[in-house]
């Protein structure tokens, strides 16, 4: 095997990349965000999507929404190196456990007139977005969805003038009585 | 409302750093003052129940803090200013978070309205510190202090240990509130490690082990960490099992040198008979170790026909870099009577008769053999000299990270746990001797020494003087061999001889710093002179610096090669010029 002048093993593992949605219960204390950053920037984990926000204020209890991808044995690295930060409650890979229902919001801001403005009224209905802003010159959409309908979504509006999109990153929740 | 101005337990934020040390059974603190941390200090000043030790330096602090802890089992307390303080306990820091070594390190800040002001000797301490500390906090509420501190002597000493900062801001220090001494709700809910190892694992771990063939146990620095017991548990699990074990830089002294089953440290300085054992065997026991890649070598090519069992307190250690068969996750000692436990009932140990016989044969080529020299001293007999010298003593050893840290590890023989205090992960030059400054405040009849290096002593050079105040009289003895010898060494072997700036010129007059100091300093040239420099080195009950002229160029061998499995190892007596080269191949060639 060749490599170059180096005392470590330099060669890359090739093992096909997954998508997971990990659910993180933390406590919501100043730098918590910012240590979990840290962790995925620092060990070069992806993320694709963060979102958090906090969901019991009482208890001070923040829940963080991540979409990562990474060989199988990185994404055992994250929930492991997650669950192991002082702060951090629970881990719940919202993909393993199959059962999940995830959600994203994005306004959508689209400028034109004419047959554009028609057909994207049209395809806007198709997708149950909503106007929630409206101009001679312009609509912002609100729509909702798993994240792949609101790429197709934007996907549709590019040709008929679409200006910006703001997201919101994916919320994950399991289905069923059970909380996480 | 009350009168509170007689309730003992209103105080400053300075005092309540103090009252919690003691209440935690601080007994030694290691520090620099600032102005941060001035009213802190001003509390010392006043009690006699914890010793200061002022070092030179804030990464000495930091280091002796390692030492006085790796050497004890307890956690090692730090106390620095804002700012320059902070910054220089990063390395020390860093250094704890990688060999899992309890710290807790108070660092000064500037007035909480002051944060984010830029002001003087201000820096973002809980930022710069985030990675390299297991947790931190920055405390603005005087009230939240006793809670924070109490929390942070917890987190630092349970699950798998680490280094903790709790940056307290001067006005909190100044402010008046309430202390509580430690209690059970101090800690966070959601940091609860799991001490105790899955009985089904336990299990499924025994009948692998009652089944093995080729078994090895391999060891690392979490069975030191566990406490003693763990230790003799270990020891207890080769005794009745009859396999044999290694054991990683960090695991050291777990098992004895002198122990029969006992094969020498593996990995990349490893002895051949461990690597070898470890690449062709059937079931590997991996206890408190975590398979880095000094351990492994090519990862593709580690152990390939074995079973691994994995016993650690840390999940994340778990298929991080090798997949393992049975993951049991808990306290190494825990773990380890349980799986005793079972054993003793329920499983009767393998014959591995042939498998001693195939180890014998790996054993017998002496992978740590040198060639003898009359005219001058090879650093491998030096060692072995120093070890023969403190035989009977109670000592210590420490060292720096280099050449002469691997011969330490090859050549001194460690019979128990916690005498041994390196920097393996982090690999910190400057490390050892502090590191032996805070070994002798904790053990101040014992002998204790810094197997150091001369490019490696100078870079925290200046706690000698730190040695001299507090009268610890650690022994610093360089193997000198006016290179960076590691780095000379690499230069050798995978840069084509190109010895760009490894070449220790300059180097100071050792024996005439010593003297500067205030130390003794000693000296060996010859062979001829060791034994009687190291009599008086270790009868001396002063800090000595020794420096003891070694080969310059003797390199460091066994050695597994850049990218190679374990099996392919070099071993000293076929490392000739061309065997190197074609070992190395890949590489640039060998001149
Ligand atoms: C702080 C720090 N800087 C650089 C290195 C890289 N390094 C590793 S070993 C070494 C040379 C050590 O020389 P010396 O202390 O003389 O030990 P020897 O190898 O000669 O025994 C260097 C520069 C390091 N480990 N730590
Ligand atoms: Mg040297």
């Amino acid at each position: 095997m060749n490599q170059p002048a180096s005392a470590y093993f330099l060669e890359e593992r090739h093992d096909p990349n997954e998508t997971h949605t990990l659910s993180v219960l933390v406590q919501n204390e100043p730098g918590v965000l910012a240590r979990v950053i840290g962790l995925f920037s620092g060990r070069g984990y992806n993320i694709e999507s963060l979102t958090v926000s906090e969901t019991e204020s009482q208890k001070h209890l923040s829940r963080i929404t991540i979409v990562t991808t990474g060989t199988p044995m990185v994404i055992e690295q994250i929930k492991h190196q997650l669950d192991r930060m002082v702060p951090v409650y629970r881990v719940v890979d919202m993909t393993i456990t199959g059962r999940s229902i995830e959600r994203e919001l994005a306004m959508v801001k689209v400028r034109g007139g004419g047959d554009n403005r028609v057909e994207a009224l049209r395809l806007a209905d198709a997708f149950r977005a909503r106007v929630i802003d409206a101009t001679t010159e312009s609509f912002v959409f609100e729509i909702t969805g798993n994240s792949s309908k609101i790429n197709q979504f934007i996907d549709l509006m590019r040709p008929l003038g679409l200006v910006e999109v703001s997201r919101t990153g994916v919320a994950a929740i399991g289905r069923g009585p059970e909380g996480m | 409302m009350t009168d509170k101005s007689h309730d003992p337990n209103q105080m400053t934020g300075a005092a309540m750093i103090v009252r919690t040390l003691i209440d935690h059974g601080v007994q030694h603190l290691f520090g620099y003052p600032g102005g941060a941390v001035l009213p802190i200090y001003d509390e010392i000043f006043q009690q006699s129940e914890v010793e200061h030790i002022l070092v030179r330096h804030e990464q000495g602090a930091g280091h002796a803090a390692e030492g006085y802890a790796r050497s004890t089992g307890k956690p090692g307390v730090v106390l620095v200013t804002s700012g320059p303080g902070a910054t220089n306990m990063v390395t020390p820091l860093t250094d704890a978070l990688m060999d899992s070594i309890p710290l807790v390190c108070i660092t000064g800040q500037v007035p909480t309205h002051l944060i984010g002001n830029d002001a003087f000797q201000e820096c973002d301490t809980v930022g710069i510190t985030r990675p390299c500390t297991k947790h931190n906090w920055l405390v603005r509420d005087v009230n939240d202090l006793a809670k924070v501190l109490h929390e942070a002597f917890y987190v630092a000493t349970t699950g798998r240990p680490g280094p903790v900062v709790v940056d307290v801001p001067k006005d909190v220090q100044f402010a008046v509130g309430t202390y509580h001494p430690p209690r059970r709700d101090d800690v966070h809910v959601s940091y609860t490690p799991r001490v105790k190892g899955d009985a089904a694992q336990i299990r499924k771990a025994v009948a692998l082990l009652a089944s093995a063939k080729r078994p090895v146990i391999y060891s690392g620095g979490g069975v030191i960490n566990s406490g003693p017991e763990a230790s003799k548990l270990l020891r207890e699990l080769v005794e009745v099992t009859g396999f044999p074990i290694t054991s990683t830089l960090m695991g050291l002294g777990a098992y004895p040198a002198t122990g029969k089953n006992w094969l020498g440290m593996l990995g990349m300085h490893g002895t051949y008979e461990a690597n070898m054992t470890m690449h062709d065997c059937d079931v590997m026991l991996c206890v408190g170790a975590r398979f880095d890649d000094r351990i492994t070598g090519r990862t593709d090519a580690f152990s390939p026909g074995s079973k691994k069992i994995h016993i650690d307190i840390d999940p994340s250690s778990i298929n991080k870099n090798i997949r393992v068969d049975v993951p049991i996750i808990g306290d190494a000692g825990n773990v380890l009577g349980d799986l005793l436990q079972v054993f003793k009932a329920e499983a009767k140990r393998p014959d591995i008769k042939s498998w001693w016989q195939e180890i014998a044969t790996w054993r017998a080529r002496n992978s740590l053999a040198y060639k003898k020299n009359n005219d001058v001293i090879l650093p491998q007999y030096a060692i072995q000299k120093l070890f023969e010298a403190t035989r009977g003593h109670d000592t210590y050893i420490t060292t720096e990270v280099g050449q002469h840290q691997m011969w330490a590890a090859q050549f001194f023989g460690f019979e128990e746990p916690h005498r041994w205090m390196t920097s393996g992960g982090l690999g910190t030059m400057g490390y050892g001797l502090p590191a032996a400054l805070g070994v002798q405040v904790a053990h101040r009849d014992s002998l204790v020494i810094d197997i150091a290096g001369d490019a490696s002593v100078q870079m925290t050079m200046q706690e000698m003087s730190t040695a001299v105040q507090f009268e610890l009289p650690i022994k610093i003895f360089i193997l000198n061999n006016q290179y960076m010898g590691m780095v000379r060494q690499w230069q050798q072997l995978l840069h084509g001889n190109r010895l760009s700036h490894s070449y220790s010129e300059a180097l100071p007059d050792f024996v005439k710093l010593a003297d500067a100091f205030g130390c003794v300093g000693l000296q060996a040239v010859k062979p001829g002179d060791l034994d009687g420099a190291l009599k008086e080195m270790i009868s001396v009950k002063r800090p000595v610096l020794f420096d003891c002229r070694v080969a310059a160029l003797e390199n460091c061998f066994p050695m597994i090669p850049s990218g190679k499995a374990h099996n392919e190892m070099l071993l000293p007596v076929e490392a000739t010029d061309e065997a190197t080269a074609a070992a190395f191949a890949g590489g640039k060639a060998l001149v």
